[in-house]
């Protein structure tokens, strides 16, 4: 268990220099687009005289330096204060702290319907490749790789939503419902549902995919053949010993995916009215909020330096080659 | 203590404020019920009386009330915390009647100090609009708690403050803001005021909730239990939620111009076109007047020949837009001339005065080449970029798009003046000297958004909006923008293209919609919901 721990900080620690320089990058990369904070609200409210331009230059501290704001907003998140918002006129943590469980749910939920559903039928379609079961699943998974997931969400909510009715069309939870316990999470559980379908089946494309292959790939190996040889049950030598160690490089996928799927949660989050983290990103960009911006990426980076983490751990778990002493 | 209050009293009042407004008579709407409408966006600040924009007022104007609303009847304004306004002779005061048995949301009366304090301390000071139409405001004199007394360093015409009243006049109560960082005030997130609805509760991301004020002034209503204005940032489930039934109304075309036709056909929804008459935008050209192509008068001519208005209003706007004369939209009727300089679609004689200006195709066809800024805040500023682009390229002129996310555009086009040709959408708020004139007067500081950036001057021009912003006869008033309209149509500092308002999307079940031409923005004490 030490040793463990041990892992863990060293992870932590080693992730430290990459999250200053994508916050440094980011904000750097703000700081290079045309306008500020306050050409964005100026706009936003139809106009306004300079003066007040410049009087809200200083509210929102923008008449101080780049080098200076950024002293200041790294000094600020050292301190673990990630500051305050101009754009939304609140303090970070508190949006953050809002917004960030909505997008967990909905990235946790289509993550464990992908890679459960996707690996389960990639045993099935690798079981015998070149079945017709095979061939369907294979055909199919590329049809729903190929369907841009905004397009997905569009139709999806169009058949369940506004022709069935079967589910909400938009939005985390039934506004000002006054419900609160198992019915309030019946009640997100339902507005989930398409979401997490049209940001999961993408990727569920994905693991069916490298599942498939990975299968392939052990039905040719020594250690198959020997199994089956040895008179194993056909299927105790596709779960155990085909489906396995198929599973290696789909735990691998599944950390890479934690980023991507970061990324495609913005677009389901509009699709679907959800307020979510990227959604906050948005909004942060186009409010040409820095310090904002700089809170969602570090929070969204240790998201992603946590998936790789437990994908890390799940790894020694899975394979006892890895995760020797170190 | 709540002051003692006799029948014969109540009964007074009753028939004093019967006779008093005088209102048109709409149909009577369902009591109760929830309205859930879309909103495309979460402005920062809330408060009605320092940010005088449409994104705050859609939201705010039912909490906090103006003095007077716009109104399709009479001279065009219906009393609201004010039942009367009159200007003395040299124009330097205006006094205000206001309206009394007026309560804010927290039980306090509201009274003439609230409206002062509003006037002096947001208004002049702080708001976006205001800053400008108030300079000249001295003092806010209050006899009684029924009367206040603008006092003006400079002669200032009722009719121009009369008309932006439904825009500026907003007013916050006094004894919650004094001595505080008014802009900073937590009331600011948490509206008090005096309107129909009370503030319920905000979910950011999710929705805003307003709650039906029992204490109402204007007895019997509002109609709506409850407005619930949810947030769909995108427009397709805007769309979407009103056919699912989630939503009853989606305004200032929350629904895609191209989605309307289908959108009217499904069972239960209406399009709505009217209701934004004191809210129209208007399609313009922005020209640098630095370039050495644009400050030719002859270019800017033949650009103007140029564009097929025609093909915009149904191209762009699937007709949903009126062809644009000049700087003056068509239905502000008190101030629109049509006896301007017009110019006709007409691509040879375009062509014609580009070769008169001295500038004749070169071997691969081109003339010269421009850059073109088109405002990202519309579809229709992008498609009519994407338009212009085609109809420059027709006359020679070669135009290169230069696509910006809104703060970049800001920046780009009224800070760095790094343009040669942009299109903006900007509005007409019911009175030239509010919005328009700015958009062509010289002297203007960079950084300030829709305004003269263009390096545009015209000293004729300039003395002609000096001496309307002084001129208090309103006939006289009227004779100046005419002129104002002929110089700028004559001189073209800016093209203007088209005029358009929006559109709503509502189920029949709501009652009382478009009742007035800034329907969208007013309060809504009329709206009701059918069971």
């Amino acid at each position: 268990m030490p040793r463990l721990l041990r892992r863990v900080a060293t992870r932590l620690l080693g992730s430290i220099p990459v999250l200053v320089i994508v916050v440094v990058g980011v904000f750097l990369l703000l700081n290079s687009a045309g306008g500020d904070a306050v050409d964005a609200y100026l706009l936003s409210i139809g106009g306004g005289d300079a003066q007040q331009a410049e009087e809200l230059r200083i509210r929102f501290g923008l008449d101080q330096s780049v080098t200076a704001r950024l002293a200041l907003t790294l000094a600020q998140l050292a301190r673990g204060d990630l500051g305050y918002s101009v754009a939304l006129n609140r303090p970070i943590g508190a949006v953050i702290a809002e917004r960030l469980p909505n997008t967990l749910w909905l990235m946790g939920s289509a993550t464990a319907l992908s890679f459960a559903l996707g690996s389960a039928l990639g045993v099935l379609a690798g079981r015998r490749p070149g079945s017709a079961a095979d061939r369907l699943l294979s055909a199919g998974s590329l049809f729903l790789y190929s369907i841009p997931n905004f397009w997905l969400g569009l139709v999806l909510s169009v058949v369940f939503a506004v022709r069935l009715r079967w589910l909400p069309v938009s939005g985390i939870e039934t506004i000002a419902s006054g419900k609160t316990g198992l019915a309030r999470a019946a009640d997100i559980a339902q507005h989930l549902v398409l979401p997490v379908s049209a940001l999961g089946m993408i990727y569920l494309a994905l693991f069916l995919r490298v599942m498939r292959a990975g299968m392939v790939e052990a039905w040719g190996q020594d250690y198959t053949l020997a199994a089956r040889a040895r008179g194993v049950a056909p299927w105790r030598i596709t779960l155990n010993h085909a489906a396995r160690n198929a599973l290696l490089p789909l735990v691998t996928m599944l950390g890479l995916q934690a980023a991507s799927m970061l990324g495609g949660s913005v677009v389901i989050e509009s699709v679907f009215g959800i307020p979510g983290f990227g959604r906050l990103a948005q909004e942060a960009v186009a409010g040409r909020d820095g310090p904002l911006l700089m809170g969602v990426i570090l929070v969204s980076a240790l998201m992603v330096v946590a998936a790789n983490l437990l994908v890390d751990l799940a790894y020694g778990a899975l394979d006892p080659r890895v995760g020797g002493p170190r | 203590m709540l002051p003692s209050v006799s029948r014969r009293t109540l009964l007074g009042t009753a028939a004093a404020l019967l006779a008093s407004t005088a209102l048109p008579r709409l149909a009577r709407a369902a009591e109760g019920g929830r309205l859930v409408v879309a909103a495309d966006s979460e402005p920062r600040q809330l408060n009605p009386a320092i940010v005088a924009s449409n994104g705050v007022f859609f939201i705010a104007s039912k909490v906090v009330e103006p003095l007077a609303e716009a109104s399709y009847e009479g001279d065009g304004l219906r009393p609201l915390l004010a039942t009367a306004w009159e200007g003395s002779d040299d124009g330097r005061t205006i006094t205000f009647t206001l309206r009394e048995g007026v309560t804010w949301h927290d039980g306090t009366p509201f009274t003439s100090a609230d409206v002062a304090f509003s006037a002096m301390e947001v208004w002049k000071p702080l708001q976006n609009i205001g800053r400008s139409l108030f300079a000249d405001l001295e003092a806010v004199d209050t006899p009684d708690d029924h009367t206040a007394v603008f006092r003006f360093s400079k002669p200032t015409p009722l009719q121009l403050i009369a008309n932006a009243l439904p825009v500026v006049s907003s007013v916050l109560p006094k004894h919650l803001y004094e001595g505080t960082d008014i802009a900073a005030n937590p009331a600011n997130g948490a509206l008090v005021g005096t309107g129909p609805f009370t503030w319920g509760e905000y979910r950011p991301g999710e929705y805003y909730l307003l709650k039906r004020n029992p204490a109402y002034w204007n007895a019997g209503e509002p109609h709506l239990e409850e407005i619930v204005f949810r947030v769909l940032p995108d427009r397709a489930a805007a769309a979407s939620s009103l056919e699912a039934g989630e939503i009853q109304l989606a305004a200032f075309s929350a629904v895609p111009l191209a989605d309307l036709a289908r959108i009217a056909g499904v069972p239960g929804l209406e399009v709505v076109t009217k209701g934004y008459e004191a809210l129209t935008y208007q399609l313009v050209v922005e020209i640098n007047h630095r370039n050495e192509y644009l400050r030719n008068l002859k270019v800017r001519q033949a650009i103007a020949h140029a564009i097929d208005k025609r093909y915009v209003l149904d191209a762009i706007f699937l007709g949903y837009a009126e062809e644009a004369t000049g700087p003056v939209p068509k239905n502000a009727p008190a101030f629109y001339t049509g006896d301007v300089t017009t110019y006709g679609f007409d691509v040879e004689k375009a062509k014609a005065l580009l070769d008169e200006a001295g500038f004749p195709a070169g071997p691969d066809g081109v003339r010269f080449r421009l850059n073109l800024l088109p405002a990202p805040y519309f579809n229709e500023t992008r498609q009519f970029g994407d338009y212009l682009r085609q109809a420059l390229a027709a006359i020679g002129i070669d135009a290169t798009i230069v696509a910006n996310d809104s703060a970049g555009h800001q920046k780009a086009v009224y800070t760095d003046h790094a343009f040669d040709l942009a299109i903006a959408p900007t509005v007409f708020r019911g009175d030239p000297a509010i919005s328009t004139t700015i958009l062509v007067r010289s002297g203007i500081p960079a950084g300030v958004p829709f305004s003269n950036q263009g390096g545009y001057v015209s000293p004729a021009l300039d003395a002609l909006v000096d001496e309307a912003l002084v001129t208090l006869d309103p006939a006289k008033r009227v004779e100046l923008y005419d002129e104002f309209q002929r110089l700028v149509t004559a001189d073209l500092p800016l093209i203007n293209v088209a005029d358009w308002s929006f559109t709503s999307v509502a189920s029949d079940k709501v009652e009382n919609i478009a009742t007035n031409p800034r329907w969208a923005v007013s309060n809504w004490a009329d709206v009701g919901l059918e069971e």
